[in-house]
């Protein structure tokens, strides 16, 4: 389904991917192709023979032996030479951003009232349209980059940062988690105007 | 002639000669010269707490009022050192105050501090003026209470990047009314703050000109304390959120408002949390700033970013994350003409790095800024045409540090190590006094360093070079070194050995992980008595204690006139 490849390509399942690498290896090189001019890049068979890709408690890099930390990133104790105030910094607001909530508000046009619900919650956005639909009970089109949702009188939006409303499902789930500052469920005519507007 | 001129003469003259490399060069002079400047000395800088004892600071210098010492060894900020290796201000504050030396100034890093030394300090000098701590641990909140409470007339209280235990005490509420004398207060590294005491600190405080909150200070309440202090020159912001559900058009307004008329601000930092459609408050002072520090800012696009940047015409030092991205780069490039300093940090240093710089943004910066003389650069990749490029374009470096995060990767290009792109920084910038290397490095590189880095005096070395000849070109080239610290070579015993009188004339060598073995650092430590040769030994001592064949995984040693020190801990072996 055209909806779901879209969602497969915004759910970034490479950068949650869980693998012994250290960083700047060929897979976070994919990454930032706006980063690398050439199109050179560490051959496959570099990263390999320093032994990044195995699966053993020790890898190679180049000539010196180093003991790899047990989780999925192999680390070298000390590197890269970042202060561990400005690490722990950093951590910590990581940390945070995954345990708060992030609850918005949703309305539905013609409900009676409000519900809230919990954006962190959901890995996608087929997991929080599917959730939208079954709180409010109705069915949301299919989805096209062309022209918005098709073939419902539904229309899910979200209002951004800027405070102005955007059709769900245009930019990539963690942008629009992080720009997302309430949502509604548009109906009838007004809905089919934004759902035609790219 | 000068020999016939009353000592107030040569004294007066003295005066003149503030920094502490000329004074110590005019004290040699000859003997007359060397007691007029030691008691006339007030600023001493000790790099090295255990090159020295206290007492015999005091001994020389009876006028001090300003000291700087030094503790761990720098890799200690990455993790190398292990806890409770040292560093103790506790018997130098005991000292001084027991000789009732007029200490005024005390500036710390990387050392442990008590709460029981910041106690002592505060009751002991009664015109203490000035505490600054930079990355040291060891005290809490009840210490700070003590030097607020204190200290008359107290300046200055800068804490940057500490660890600090927060207990529940309002410390700054223990400021008396009567304290009106603040100039500079920085506590962006705590995390909590009893708002209501700050604000009427300030508001008590005229001279204030330096302001660095923390994160639990919003933005309504920044508003506050900017209209008590419009004569701010350096501010570091605490959060810069707008509440999301709340009516916050009115609080931006006010805020753009007060921001504006803040005229004076040159320095701006924190934004240790920060709202990106929040950052247009501050547009309006961006053109008169001369330094911005965004490095703690997570979660600012580049291109927020970016449009910040456009406003800083007059930029001389950029501290940023790497999420400016090498376009951002370009900008800061065309914008900031008169940058001097750049520091890109990584803001994701283990992550899969899709917010990253490469070569390209430094080529900019270099080709936009020739002005640049101090550069920290966290990168993905380096090739060595950049950096040539880089070394055709500034030739004023006096600091290149370069981070690429993966250790040991040569130029994704050509394949080849970065010798000669460093070789080129070198060899242009004539006056470079500080230097970190990364990427894949052969010992040619060091060969450069030795034969043009005339300046040099602290080197990093990581994972680079192939045998001992790489670190004996260092050694025998650089005449100035003074600091070395080297982790995970292939230097050994050969190199270590080869000149051991260089490393008096050093403060400091690091080496981690490499080549040396407990016989060679043996040896060196039998050969030289005024260095104290550490071993760093965190496993099983018994077990290492027997083999002279077996490499060290950690040495520190260090230049000193008072021996082994008397408060190492267990997993510190002295080599005498």
């Amino acid at each position: 389904m055209e909806k779901s490849i879209k969602f497969e390509k915004d759910l970034n399942l490479e950068a949650t991917e869980l693998r012994l690498g250290l960083p700047g290896t060929k897979e976070s090189e994919k990454q930032t192709p706006s980063a690398i001019k050439s199109n050179k890049r560490v051959l496959p068979d570099m990263s390999e023979e320093c032994g990044y890709e195995d699966n053993s408690n020790v890898s190679h890099v180049k000539k010196c032996d180093q003991e790899v930390a047990p989780p999925a990133k192999a680390q070298v104790v000390g590197w890269p030479p970042v202060r561990s105030y400005r690490k722990n910094c950093f951590q910590a607001k990581k940390m945070e951003a995954e345990t708060t909530g992030m609850y918005v508000k949703v309305s539905m046009d013609g409900a009676p009232y409000l519900r809230k619900i919990d954006l962190k919650v959901y890995k996608g956005y087929p997991e929080l349209l599917k959730a939208l639909e079954d709180m409010f009970k109705f069915s949301v089109g299919k989805y096209s980059e062309r022209e918005g949702y098709n073939g419902s009188e539904f229309v899910p939006t979200y209002e951004d940062k800027d405070g102005d409303w955007m059709l769900v499902g245009d930019v990539p789930w963690d942008m629009f988690i992080s720009s997302c500052k309430r949502m509604r469920i548009m109906k009838g005519s007004e809905a089919r105007g934004l759902g035609c507007a790219v | 002639m000068m020999n016939y001129f009353p000592d107030e003469v040569l004294e007066h003259v003295f005066d003149f000669v503030t920094s502490h490399r000329d004074r110590n060069a005019v004290s040699l002079v000859c003997k007359l010269w060397y007691r007029v400047e030691r008691f006339s000395r007030q600023r001493v800088f000790i790099g090295n707490c255990y090159a020295i004892s206290p007492e015999r600071l005091i001994a020389r210098f009876p006028g001090v009022k300003a000291l700087t010492l030094k503790g761990k060894p720098h890799f200690a900020d990455f993790n190398l050192v292990p806890q409770d290796w040292g560093g103790y201000v506790q018997p130098w504050i005991e000292a001084l105050a027991r000789s009732r030396i007029g200490l005024e100034e005390l500036r710390l890093k990387r050392m442990v501090v008590s709460d029981e030394s910041l106690d002592v300090l505060s009751r002991s000098f009664t015109n203490f003026k000035s505490l600054v701590l930079v990355s040291c641990e060891g005290f809490t909140t009840d210490g700070l209470a003590a030097i607020a409470a204190n200290c008359r007339f107290l300046r200055e209280l800068d804490l940057q990047e500490n660890e600090i235990e927060e207990k529940k005490n309002h410390w700054l509420g223990c400021f008396p009314d009567s304290c009106t004398s603040l100039v500079s207060l920085n506590f962006a590294c705590l995390k909590e703050i009893n708002l209501a005491a700050l604000e009427r600190l300030v508001a008590r405080n005229p001279n204030l000109k330096s302001l660095k909150l923390n994160r639990a200070v919003p933005i309504e309440a920044l508003q506050r304390i900017l209209m008590r202090a419009p004569q701010l020159v350096d501010l570091g912001t605490g959060s810069f959120v707008l509440d999301r559900d709340s009516d916050d058009s009115e609080t931006y307004r006010k805020l753009k408002a007060t921001i504006q008329k803040c005229r004076s601000i040159r320095n701006l930092s924190g934004f240790l949390e920060v709202a990106p459609r929040c950052l247009p408050a501050v547009y309006p002072i961006c053109l008169n700033l001369t330094y911005l520090n965004l490095s703690y800012a997570a979660g600012i696009h580049g291109s927020e970013l970016i449009k910040l940047i456009r406003f800083c015409g007059k930029l001389q030092r950029l501290w940023i994350l790497d999420c400016i991205g090498d376009k951002g780069l370009e900008v800061v490039a065309s914008t900031c003409k008169d940058l001097q300093e750049l520091r890109v940090f990584p803001s994701d240093p283990f992550g899969a790095g899709h917010a990253a710089v490469t070569e390209t943004g430094l080529v900019a910066i270099s080709s936009g800024c020739p002005k640049l003389n101090s550069l920290l650069y966290f990168c993905q990749q380096m090739t060595n045409a950049a950096l040539i490029a880089v070394a055709k374009n500034c030739t004023n470096f006096i600091r290149f540090r370069l981070c690429i995060l993966d250790p040991a990767k040569p130029d994704p290009v050509t394949m080849q190590p970065l010798d000669e792109g460093f070789g080129a920084i070198v060899q242009s910038s004539k006056r470079i006094r500080r230097l970190s290397l990364s990427g894949l490095l052969t010992d040619r590189v060091f060969l450069y360093i030795g034969m043009y880095a005339e300046q040099l005096e602290m080197l990093s070395i990581a994972f680079a070079g192939d045998s001992d000849k790489g670190m004996l070109y260092v050694l025998n080239g650089c005449k100035k070194l003074r600091k070395l610290e080297i982790r995970d070579s292939p230097f050994g015993d050969m190199a270590l050995l080869r000149d051991v009188g260089k490393y008096e004339t050093m403060r400091s060598l690091w080496m981690s992980s490499c080549d040396v073995t407990l016989g060679g650092c043996k040896t060196l430590a039998k050969k030289m008595p005024r260095l104290n040769v550490e071993i760093i030994n965190e496993n099983d001592q018994m077990e290492f204690a027997h083999e002279d064949s077996q490499k060290v995984e950690k040495m520190y040693l260090y230049r000193t006139l008072v021996g082994p020190r008397k408060d190492a801990p267990e997993f510190v072996w002295t080599l005498v």
